[in-house]
């Protein structure tokens, strides 16, 4: 099949054009060697299936960054028929240094100017003539966002694909030689383009004066996330909810029914474990889609990058940059998008540090606990400074993490990025990306989730017959071995029974005390209240806080870190340091009061 | 009088006289468009010692100061 590979610099528009070509059946293909996600689609050009590639963006074919590494590997190994080259219009001045790049390859290019709107705006002419003359290629100008002269691109590559039917493979040596391009990039820019000499004051310019205020800048960052943060899961928490009611409505009024007469472990198994497992990941779903549909928004917009250069001074420290704070400050709703979300990243060591400390926010079904248990015990005076440390040792645990584990995995690039002028998003595409994310976790997390399910399901009713989770079952005994373990955090072995529950999603905890107590979630808070004093209750709930995390969020952990190294550090150091901390707790309560 | 990028104030032109750091921080300087003789502008500094924002041509950049530190700068008149 004739191939294409898509490459250009960040901020482009290169994923929009890319976008309009192949329309929403790209998916994520395996390339030898390559461990990042890269986006491919088969469309049909002419009269010829073609596969096209986006590659990552990237600066420079010569560069030390792991997205450049990428780029040059895949055109060392995949032979393909055509580079298509996107540049933006308006910023041909150092842009064009890649075409002059890639021109050494020896591969068919055809280079296309994205956002002449964006470079017409600002009165910047460029004669594509002369370019196309300098680079051999031929040059188009369009604008992915608004479809302009795109029907022209797509007949110009297919025009190029007929000239050049063979996959060829890149000239290896053009790879090692980093030739001096600058004198003729800078005699190829004085001849071709011409921009006014001072250009006038912006919106962008405008905007950038309040959202990056010295004093202002910071609160409004606060502001604006809070109110994403609202509106990802203002409206994706009450569907999730509204999903998981209707399941169990399902259940009950069809499920159980059907399965009556069968055999009590088959039917716990159906009921209790396979069914519990798909809905759990259902219901994950609408979270994840509101999640990217706005994360794009914001991407797009380019306050991302400003948010970076906000919180900088602070995260820098850390060892994490500001895009780690932003999706830190979104996991409070919901980790599991949030670590997807991560992806905005693209060094891998800063990427993983921020998967590592966003499973210590305290998401919402956490929050479910820990306000039924502080209802239960604590009185209405001490309930908000209660919720209140606990939100600060949600911080202390991530920064802690962030501290120590930055020199582990350390960040060797440069925070280099580029402000983007204020954009609205393509809505065309918008939802693209919360398709594509809502598959993935479908695929690549949907079986360990409804797998692990299944393994907490047997341990929790296993050997049949017994009461779920009673003193016979597998966890219950595993309750009573680990006894000597909880025992000095304050934490009885029905308590623990509970937390082990937990580990399949936090929100159940507060079921399975109910279950393990053999009370209705109603009596619940009386039995709490009588069993827990302050110091157990407040031990209880931070353990709560920091163990491991739930499955689904290891379930996404291990889908985006690929690694089983980093999926095993991401449940055992939070389950080690919510011990520590229990314990720390608890023996210095126990020896105050 | 040349100084580092780190060290030129707000709203202050120059010309980038030399990049003093490895070839890793040279060759994403330069993908960036920033080399020799190339123009700049301090847009703003981020309190507390964050971040600088600076123009290059078209384009906006934000970049830690330990980093600007590299690129000596000669002011523009």
């Amino acid at each position: 099949m004739k191939r294409i590979a898509v490459l250009g610099m960040p901020n482009t528009g290169k994923s929009t054009l890319f976008n309009r070509l192949t329309g929403a059946g790209a998916h994520v293909g395996n390339w030898p060697g390559i461990t990042v996600d890269l986006l491919s689609a088969k469309i049909l050009l002419g009269d010829a299936m073609v596969e096209v590639i986006d590659l990552p963006g990237f600066y420079n074919l010569h560069g030390f960054s792991e997205d450049e590494a990428v780029v040059r590997h895949f055109l060392e190994t995949q032979p393909v028929n055509l580079l298509m080259i996107v540049l933006n219009a308006s910023q041909l001045d150092r842009q064009l240094a890649l075409p002059l790049q890639l021109r050494d390859l020896g591969i068919p290019m055809c280079i296309l100017l994205n956002m002449t709107d964006e470079a017409d705006k600002l009165g910047i002419r460029i004669d594509s003539g002369k370019l196309e003359a300098a680079l051999a290629a031929p040059v188009l100008t369009l604008s992915a966002k608004y479809g302009f002269g795109f029907e022209k691109v797509k007949s110009e590559l297919t025009h190029q694909l007929q000239k050049h039917p063979k996959l060829q493979q890149a000239n290896a040596a053009a790879f090692d030689q980093d030739i001096r391009i600058e004198q003729e990039l800078d005699a190829l820019v004085h001849q071709s383009i011409s921009a006014p000499i001072s250009l006038p004051a912006s919106l962008t310019d405008r905007l950038d004066r309040v959202l990056l205020h010295p004093w202002l800048g910071l609160p409004l960052f606060f502001l604006l996330m809070f109110m994403i943060f609202q509106a990802i899961y203002g409206l994706g928490t009450p569907i999730q909810d509204g999903l998981s009611w209707m399941f169990d409505s399902i259940k009950t009024a069809w499920l159980d029914p059907a399965v009556a007469n069968w055999p009590t472990a088959l039917r716990s198994l159906v009921t209790e474990g396979l069914y519990n497992g798909i809905t759990t990941v259902l219901t994950f779903l609408p979270i994840i889609a509101f999640f990217f549909l706005l994360m794009a928004v914001v991407e797009d917009s380019g306050y991302l990058s400003r948010a970076a250069f906000l919180t900088d001074a602070l995260m820098s420290r850390l060892g994490l940059d500001g895009r780690s704070f932003v999706m830190q400050l979104m996991g409070f709703g919901c980790n599991v998008p949030a670590i997807m979300g991560t992806r905005i990243m693209r060094s891998q060591a800063l990427r993983t540090l921020t998967m590592l400390i966003i499973p210590f926010s305290l998401c919402s079904a956490r929050l479910q606990v820990i306000l039924f248990v502080v209802a239960a015990v604590f009185s209405p005076r001490a309930a908000p400074v209660v919720l209140f440390s606990l939100y600060l040792a949600s911080f202390a645990a991530a920064f802690l993490t962030a501290f120590l584990g930055r020199r582990h995995y350390r960040n060797h690039e440069p925070l280099l990025l580029e402000l983007p002028p204020y954009r609205l998003p393509t809505w065309r595409f918008l939802g693209f990306e919360a398709y594509r994310a809502t598959k993935q976790f479908l695929a690549g997390a949907g079986g360990f989730i409804v797998m692990g399910v299944l393994m907490v399901w047997f341990m929790t009713h296993f050997p049949f017959g017994e009461p779920a989770a009673g003193p016979h079952t597998l966890a219950g005994r595993l309750s009573a071995f680990m006894e000597p373990v909880f025992s000095p955090l304050g934490i009885d072995s029905m308590m623990s029974t509970a937390l082990l529950f937990g580990f399949v999603a936090k929100e159940i905890v507060i079921g399975a005390l109910a279950v393990i107590f053999s009370v209705g979630p109603d009596a619940l808070s009386g039995v709490l209240a009588q069993r827990l004093d302050w110091v157990q209750a407040y031990s209880f709930l931070l353990f709560t806080l920091i163990y491991t995390p739930c499955l689904s969020t290891v379930a996404v952990l291990k889908q985006e870190s690929k690694s089983w190294k980093v999926t095993a550090a991401g449940v055992l150091w939070p389950l080690g340091l919510a011990w520590v901390s229990s314990f720390a707790f608890y023996q210095l309560a126990r020896h105050l009061t | 009088m040349p100084l580092p990028l780190s060290q030129l104030q707000v709203n202050h032109a120059a010309t980038i006289m030399s990049i003093k750091a490895g070839q890793e921080l040279r060759r994403r300087l330069a993908g960036l468009g920033l080399r020799s003789g190339i123009h700049i502008r301090v847009i703003r500094q981020s309190p507390m010692n964050g971040p600088i924002q600076i123009r290059v041509g078209n384009t906006d950049l934000i970049m830690r100061r330990h980093d600007a530190a590299h690129i000596e700068v000669c002011l523009a008149p």
